[in-house]
C-alpha cells in the first residue's frame, strides 16, 4: 500500500464541535446510526457515574486504588460498542468503563482494583483478556490472538486499548510491525490522554500526531478527536471493519483528555495547570452529544433522566457490591500456578494449611 | 545410527507437528534457514510455511505473539536463537508466560515451548553463551528443562511441547553435535525427573545440561583416584526432583553440584540448600559447587578459564576429604 493510503487525515476526524454543533463531515467516515448514538450516550453517562463512584470507594477502603478514565468516557464506550460478541477486547487498568460499557459486571471488573485477584471475568467467555498493567505488553497478545482466529478461519477481531505512555514502549512497536506483517485483523487504539502519570505527551513523543507511527509500519492509521463519541465510533467503527475484512491492522489515535489524576493516589496540580484542565472540561465528551442528539430532537429530557436514574442505580450495585467483602480461600494461592501442580507446591500447600490450623 | 543432539530435537519438532495440528515453530531464521544450528532444517520445506515460519527480529516480539496464539489455541513452539538475545523477551516471559493461568485464575493456558540455546564452550562472541537458567527457574509458573543427551534431547522435548504448561527449554549449544543412538520412541516421561545416569558408591555429581557430558567424564577420570562416582542428571531445572537427587546423596554421604552459569546466586545455590536441608544426616562433608566465575561470560579465547573441567570437579572432589576429617569449606 502506498504512504498516501495509510497516511492519517490531516486533522483529527471530527463529527462534532466542542459546543455539540455539526462540523463538516471528514472523507470516508459515515455517521453513526442514531439508535448506536443514544446507546453510546446511555453507556457514557453510566461510565462516568461508575468512575465517581469506584473514586469515591477508594476513599472508604473498598478499593485499593483506581484509574480514573473521566473525560474518557467517547473512548471507552465506542471501544466497547465497535466490537461483536466474538471479538477481543485487551483493556489496560485504566478501561473499566470500557469493560462495563461491554456487558462486564461491576463486582467482575472491580476485582482487580479491589485487590480479591488478578481478574475478576473468565476471558475466555467474555473475549476480554486480563486488565493489563505492564505497558503494551498486551498489545503483542492482542497481534497474536487476531492472528490465530484468522488462522482458524473466524471472522473475529482483537482491539487493543493503550495510552499515549505505551507508544514509547519497545512491545508497541514490535506489535505493530508483527501484526502489520502477518496483516492479523487487529485495532491498536490509542487514548492519547496527554499525560502518563505526571509525563506530558510533549516529552513523550516528538511526534505531531502517534497515528503517523502507523506509516512506518506499512498500517493504516487515523487520528480523530477522542472527546467526540460520533467520531470516534465512525472511525473505530470504520477502523474494526478493515481489519475484519482481511485488509490488515489500523492503528486509531484519539486525542483525549484525563479529567482526574493518574489514580486516587496522585496529585496532578503537581504536573499540571487548572487552567489546562478547565479548558478540556470545556470539551466534555458527554455534554457535546447529549447537545448534538437534544437538539436533532434525537435525545428528550425524560431520556436524559432516565439514563442519569439508571445510573444512579448502577452506582447502588456498585457499592452493594463492593461493600459486601466476599471470603478468600487462602488455599486458592496454589490452584492456578500450574496445569500439573509440582511436588514443591504441593509440599508448600500442605505447609500453609497446617498454619492456619493452628 | 548415531544422531547427534540437534537432530534429536529437530525429530522431535517434526514428530510433533505431525501428531498435533496445533503446534507450530517460529522465530527468526527458522524457515529457509533452518535455524543458526539447523534444529530446523527442513522443516518448512517439509512442513509448509503455515507450521514453520519465520518471524520479524524481535524477541519481546516473537514471545508476546506466541502468548497470544496460544491463547487462540494453539501450540507455539518459538526459538530465541541465544540465550542473551532472550532478554528482550524476559518481560513477556516472567510478567505474561509464567502468569496468565494465575491471573486468568485457569481460565487461560499457555501450552508454549521458548526453546533457548544456552551456555557456552563453542567460542561464541559476546552475548551468545550464557546461562540464564536462574533467570527462569525463579520464575514460578514456568518450567524450565535442559536436556544433556540427544535421547533425552528428543524425549524432554516431546514432553515439553505436550506439557498444559509454558516450558522453558534450554538447549546446550555445546552438545548440539554430540552424538549417540536415540531411540525415536519415546523412552518414557522425562519432564519433572532427574536421571541418574551412572551408579557410583562415593559420590554424586549433581550436573545438568552441558555438564551432564563433563560430569561423566570426570567420574571415568575418578576411577584412577579410586573414587566411584555417582553422576545425576537433573534435566528438569523446574521443578526439582528431590526424590531422584536425595536417593542419591543418601546412599553416597557427599554431593557436588556443578553448573556453567556463575554461582553467586545461581542455581547451584538452591540445588546446595535443598539436599543440605534434605540429607544432613547422612552428609559427610558440605555440599560443594564448582561453577563459573562470577564474571560476565568471557571472551571466547577465555572462556576455558570459567567452564568448569574435569581437573577442577576432580579437585573439588577432593576437598570432600575422604576419610571423615573435618573440612574446611570455601577454602
Amino acid at each position: 500500500m502506498s504512504v498516501k493510503t495509510l497516511l492519517p487525515s490531516a486533522t483529527p476526524v471530527r463529527f462534532l464541535a466542542e459546543d455539540g454543533s455539526r462540523v463538516e463531515l471528514h472523507e470516508g467516515y459515515a455517521e453513526p446510526a442514531e439508535d448506536r448514538l443514544k446507546a453510546a450516550y446511555r453507556l457514557m453517562v453510566l461510565g462516568r457515574r461508575f468512575d465517581v463512584q469506584a473514586t469515591a470507594l477508594t476513599k472508604q477502603g473498598r478499593l485499593a486504588v483506581y484509574p480514573s478514565s473521566a473525560g474518557q468516557e467517547a473512548c471507552q464506550v465506542a471501544a466497547a460498542l465497535t466490537l461483536q460478541d466474538d471479538d477481543w477486547l485487551f483493556p489496560t487498568y485504566r478501561d473499566s468503563v470500557a469493560l462495563i460499557a461491554r456487558g462486564l459486571k461491576p463486582g467482575e471488573v472491580l476485582t482487580l482494583l479491589r485487590g480479591d485477584a488478578h481478574c475478576g471475568y473468565n476471558p475466555a467467555e467474555t473475549r476480554v483478556a486480563p486488565q493489563c498493567t505492564p505497558l503494551a505488553t498486551q498489545t503483542l497478545h492482542a497481534a497474536g490472538l487476531a492472528h490465530a482466529m484468522q488462522r482458524k478461519g473466524e471472522d473475529a477481531v482483537a482491539l487493543a486499548l493503550i495510552g499515549d505512555g505505551a507508544t514509547s514502549e519497545g512491545d508497541f512497536h514490535e506489535a505493530l510491525n508483527f501484526a502489520a506483517v502477518f496483516k492479523a485483523p487487529a485495532v491498536f487504539f490509542v487514548q492519547n490522554n496527554r499525560y502518563a502519570i505526571s509525563v506530558p505527551f510533549e516529552k513523550q513523543s516528538a511526534a505531531e500526531a502517534l497515528a503517523y507511527k502507523g506509516v512506518g509500519y506499512g498500517m493504516r492509521a487515523e487520528q480523530v478527536d477522542g472527546n467526540d463519541a460520533v467520531a470516534v465510533l465512525a472511525v473505530l467503527d470504520d477502523a474494526v471493519r478493515h481489519a475484519r475484512e482481511g485488509r490488515g491492522p489500523v492503528l486509531v489515535e484519539a486525542h483525549t483528555y484525563r479529567i482526574d489524576a493518574h489514580t486516587n493516589a496522585d496529585d496532578a496540580t503537581r504536573y499540571r495547570e487548572a487552567e489546562e484542565v478547565a479548558k478540556w472540561r470545556e470539551a466534555d465528551p458527554l455534554r457535546r452529544l447529549e447537545t448534538y442528539l437534544k437538539d436533532r430532537n434525537a435525545l428528550s429530557e425524560p431520556e436524559i433522566e432516565l439514563c442519569h436514574a439508571e445510573a444512579e442505580e448502577f452506582a447502588q450495585t456498585v457499592r452493594d457490591t463492593l461493600n459486601a467483602e466476599p471470603e478468600l480461600d487462602p488455599m486458592s494461592l496454589f490452584d492456578h500456578v500450574y496445569a500439573e501442580p509440582t511436588r514443591q507446591l504441593e509440599a508448600q500447600r500442605a505447609a500453609l494449611e497446617a498454619e492456619l490450623e493452628v | 545410527m548415531t544422531t547427534t543432539m540437534a537432530q534429536a530435537l529437530n525429530a522431535a519438532l517434526r514428530d510433533a507437528l505431525k501428531d498435533d495440528d496445533r503446534v507450530l515453530v517460529f522465530g527468526e531464521d527458522v524457515g529457509a534457514l533452518g535455524g543458526v544450528f539447523r534444529v530446523t532444517d527442513g522443516i518448512t520445506a517439509d512442513f509448509g510455511e503455515n507450521r514453520c515460519f519465520d518471524t520479524p527480529l524481535a524477541e519481546s516480539g516473537i514471545v508476546g505473539f506466541a502468548v497470544g496464539m496460544a491463547m487462540g489455541g494453539f501450540r507455539p513452539v518459538v526459538e530465541m536463537q541465544f540465550d542473551a538475545f532472550a532478554y528482550p523477551a524476559f518481560e513477556q516471559i516472567t510478567s505474561h508466560v509464567a502468569k496468565l493461568r494465575n491471573r486468568t485464575r485457569g481460565a487461560l493456558s499457555l501450552p508454549m515451548v521458548i526453546r533457548i540455546p544456552y551456555a557456552g564452550g563453542i567460542g561464541g562472541v559476546e552475548h551468545h553463551c550464557d546461562s540464564s537458567e536462574a533467570y527462569y527457574t525463579h520464575t514460578p509458573g514456568l518450567r524450565v528443562v535442559t536436556p544433556g543427551t540427544a535421547q533425552d534431547a528428543y524425549d524432554l522435548l516431546r514432553d515439553a511441547i505436550e506439557s498444559p504448561d509454558p516450558v522453558v527449554f534450554l538447549e546446550p549449544k555445546a552438545r548440539y553435535w554430540s552424538g549417540e543412538e536415540v531411540t525415536f520412541t519415546r523412552t518414557g516421561p522425562a519432564m519433572d525427573k532427574a536421571v541418574v545416569r551412572r551408579h557410583g558408591k562415593d559420590v554424586t555429581l549433581i550436573a545438568y545440561g552441558p555438564m551432564v557430558a563433563t560430569a561423566l567424564e570426570t567420574a571415568e577420570a575418578a576411577k584412577d583416584e579410586g573414587w566411584d562416582v555417582e553422576v545425576v542428571d537433573l534435566r528438569s531445572l523446574s521443578p526439582f526432583d528431590d526424590e531422584t537427587v536425595t536417593a542419591s546423596v543418601r546412599r553416597t554421604g557427599r554431593a557436588v553440584v556443578v553448573h556453567e552459569a556463575a554461582g553467586f546466586g545461581g542455581y547451584g545455590a538452591e540445588v546446595v540448600a535443598r539436599v543440605t536441608e534434605q540429607c544432613f544426616h547422612q552428609l559427610h562433608a558440605p555440599v560443594l559447587r564448582v561453577t563459573g566465575l562470577d564474571i560476565p561470560y568471557p571472551a571466547p579465547k577465555l572462556e576455558r578459564h570459567t567452564l568448569p573441567d574435569v581437573d577442577r570437579i576432580l579437585d573439588t572432589i577432593a576437598r570432600l576429604q575422604w576419610h571423615d576429617t573435618p573440612v574446611v569449606a570455601g577454602a
